[in-house]
């Protein structure tokens, strides 16, 4: 699998913040790619720099195997860019958008209005190409900022927080074709705080938090390494809560985490049952779950809020 | 091949801009033909009556030179002004176009030259209701008359480019009232189009030549009247190299703030 963005030391400051703080990562060709973290960790300015929007201050960037410092252009024409915020022509028709847009690439108009076609149809928004976008509702702009992205055929599609907002018809809608595009060879980089979505869609991600990288590896990996397959979650009163810390801190390998009125308890499959039998007495407010990537996305950054 | 970072690919911006003017037709189109000819009715027939400039000029004629250079910089610095503000910072316009190949530098320098065209655009329908009034009033001397438009593209870009270098560092909508207070007004009203200059007080005068808007009226005057001179030389070389310097302070200033 051959590289297709590569970050050295990758640092990013504003004044005396440190927004990026020398990262390194690689993403292969077809790869989808994740940038997790809470808000502040780094990953719109990542997002950015990849863009060719803002500079990087040090280190190395290169997209396409071309610097971005020196490059922007070229590696503009390759990206399909999904910005968080929804910035179409407002007073201009769905088609209209498509076509301005293509413009910006040097796409010949009869060549951008056959590509406009074949993205709505996969966005599922072809009957409403003459609508004014102003008066489309905010998951169908949200659609036709995806649409927009795929107008120049890019190589690399980048979407920062691609589906905040969305309810979940058309968010899974979004997986879906994204996950179509990522088959047809279409290297993905996105960036989310949503966990399920970075489990749906990235085969590796990396979690970052005030600007650094704190775990990398592919979602199954990191749960595997950071919870293990399940995790035991007690919701107690005050007096319940000590007395069940004490009888799971008999046991060795399991981690508790206790955050205001819950416990989490992490360790090795196979412990869970005799512990289950012993917690019999606290009922219902014992559950025995699945691991999930919020589970290490929480444990790395923290539960706490960062701003 | 780029100047000042400013590409072929501006012109997309110029495309853009004008797309969604043909798309709103109607509220773009009918204010500047209805504009100049209610100016021209109002102020020269209806004021014009009550003033006597001296000599044997009626002020109809000597107030049209001086509309075409008025009307084409309000509509070039509104363009850039307001309107820019409100692609900047309200449609996220800016953003989803250096998402493309286009840098920062194609985008204002596209915006500015749409300002410019505005501005020419006015300064068409000036010229149109002045032929209008001709036969009537002889507004229009010379041929040279026609000068005016291309004349106009230079001097948007300046106009264009004053209010875009403002954009750079606008905090707010409602913060160009100061464009309006200390740029604009002082232009509109002291750059020499609705009077002569030289009736103004010794020190009024010495600031009326240090407005861009003053040499624009001088040179318009020229070429509607049919009597250039070689001081017309003067006022073309202070529009040409304020044009020069504002458009590159408008990149400057336009790259610090969106770049980060």
């Amino acid at each position: 699998m051959s590289e297709i963005i590569r970050a050295r030391s990758l640092l990013k400051r504003f004044g005396d913040l440190i927004a990026v703080d020398g990262i390194d990562f690689s993403v292969g060709e077809g790869e989808c790619f994740g940038l997790l973290g809470p808000n502040g960790a780094g990953k719109t300015s990542t997002f950015k720099m990849i863009t060719c929007v803002s500079p990087p201050t040090a280190g190395e960037l290169l997209v396409g195997g071309m610097d971005v410092m020196t490059e922007g252009r070229r590696i503009k024409a390759t990206l399909g860019v999904v910005p968080q915020e929804e910035n179409l022509d407002p007073d201009l028709s769905v088609l209209q958008n498509l076509a301005v847009y293509a413009r910006y690439f040097d796409i010949p108009a009869s060549e951008a209005r056959r590509r406009a076609e074949e993205v709505l149809d996969l966005f599922q928004l072809l009957d409403r190409r003459n609508e004014i976008v102003d008066n489309l509702s905010g998951g169908m702009k949200r659609r036709l900022i995806f649409a927009r992205a795929l107008i120049n055929q890019p190589k690399i599609m980048v979407l920062d927080e691609p589906t905040t907002g969305l309810d979940p018809q058309a968010r899974h809608l979004v997986w879906r074709k994204l996950r179509l595009l990522r088959e047809q060879g279409i290297t993905m980089l996105l960036t989310t705080h949503y966990m399920e979505e970075a489990a749906h869609l990235c085969n590796r991600l990396v979690v970052m938090h005030v600007g650094r990288i704190l775990a990398e590896g592919s979602p199954d990996e990191l749960i595997r390494q950071y919870v293990g397959d399940q995790v035991l979650e007690l919701r107690l009163t005050d007096g319940q809560r000590q007395e069940a810390v004490a009888l799971l801190q008999r046991h060795d390998g399991v981690r508790l985490e206790e955050v205001e009125d819950s416990i989490y308890a992490f360790g090795p499959a196979q412990q869970w049952q005799p512990i289950l039998d012993m917690l019999t007495p606290f009922g219902k407010a014992v559950r025995l779950r699945e691991a999930t990537l919020e589970d290490v996305f929480l444990q790395l950054t923290g539960r706490g809020l960062s701003e | 091949m780029s100047v000042m970072g400013v590409s072929y690919r501006s012109y997309r911006v110029w495309q853009r801009n004008r797309d969604v003017v043909f798309k709103l037709w109607i509220a773009e189109l009918a204010p500047p033909i209805l504009g100049p000819i209610m100016v021209i009715t109002a102020l020269g027939l209806g004021l014009g009556g009550f003033v006597e400039l001296g000599g044997d000029q009626d002020y109809i004629e000597f107030l049209t030179p001086g509309l075409l250079a008025l009307f084409p910089m309000l509509w070039a610095m509104f363009d850039c002004g307001w309107g820019a503000y409100g692609r900047m910072n309200m449609q996220g316009i800016y953003d989803a176009v250096v998402a493309t190949p286009l840098n920062v530098e194609d985008v204002i320098a596209g915006e500015i030259f749409w300002g410019a065209t505005r501005g020419t655009f006015q300064a068409v329908h000036i010229l149109i209701a002045a032929l209008m009034f001709t036969p009537a009033y002889g507004l229009i001397d010379s041929p040279l008359a026609v000068l005016v438009i291309p004349f106009s593209l230079l001097y948007g870009v300046l106009f264009g480019a004053m209010a875009m270098s403002y954009t750079s560092i606008a905090p707010s909508m409602s913060s160009y009232n100061f464009l309006w207070a200390f740029v604009i007004n002082p232009m509109f009203w002291f750059g020499g189009a609705f009077y002569p200059t030289d009736r103004l007080p010794d020190w009024a005068q010495v600031l009326a030549q240090f407005i861009p808007l003053t040499h624009v009226v001088e040179i318009n005057r020229g070429l509607i009247e049919g009597e250039m001179h070689w001081s017309h030389l003067g006022n073309l070389a202070v529009v040409a190299a304020l044009t020069v310097a504002l458009f590159a302070l408008a990149l400057w200033s336009m790259r610090r703030r969106l770049v980060k």
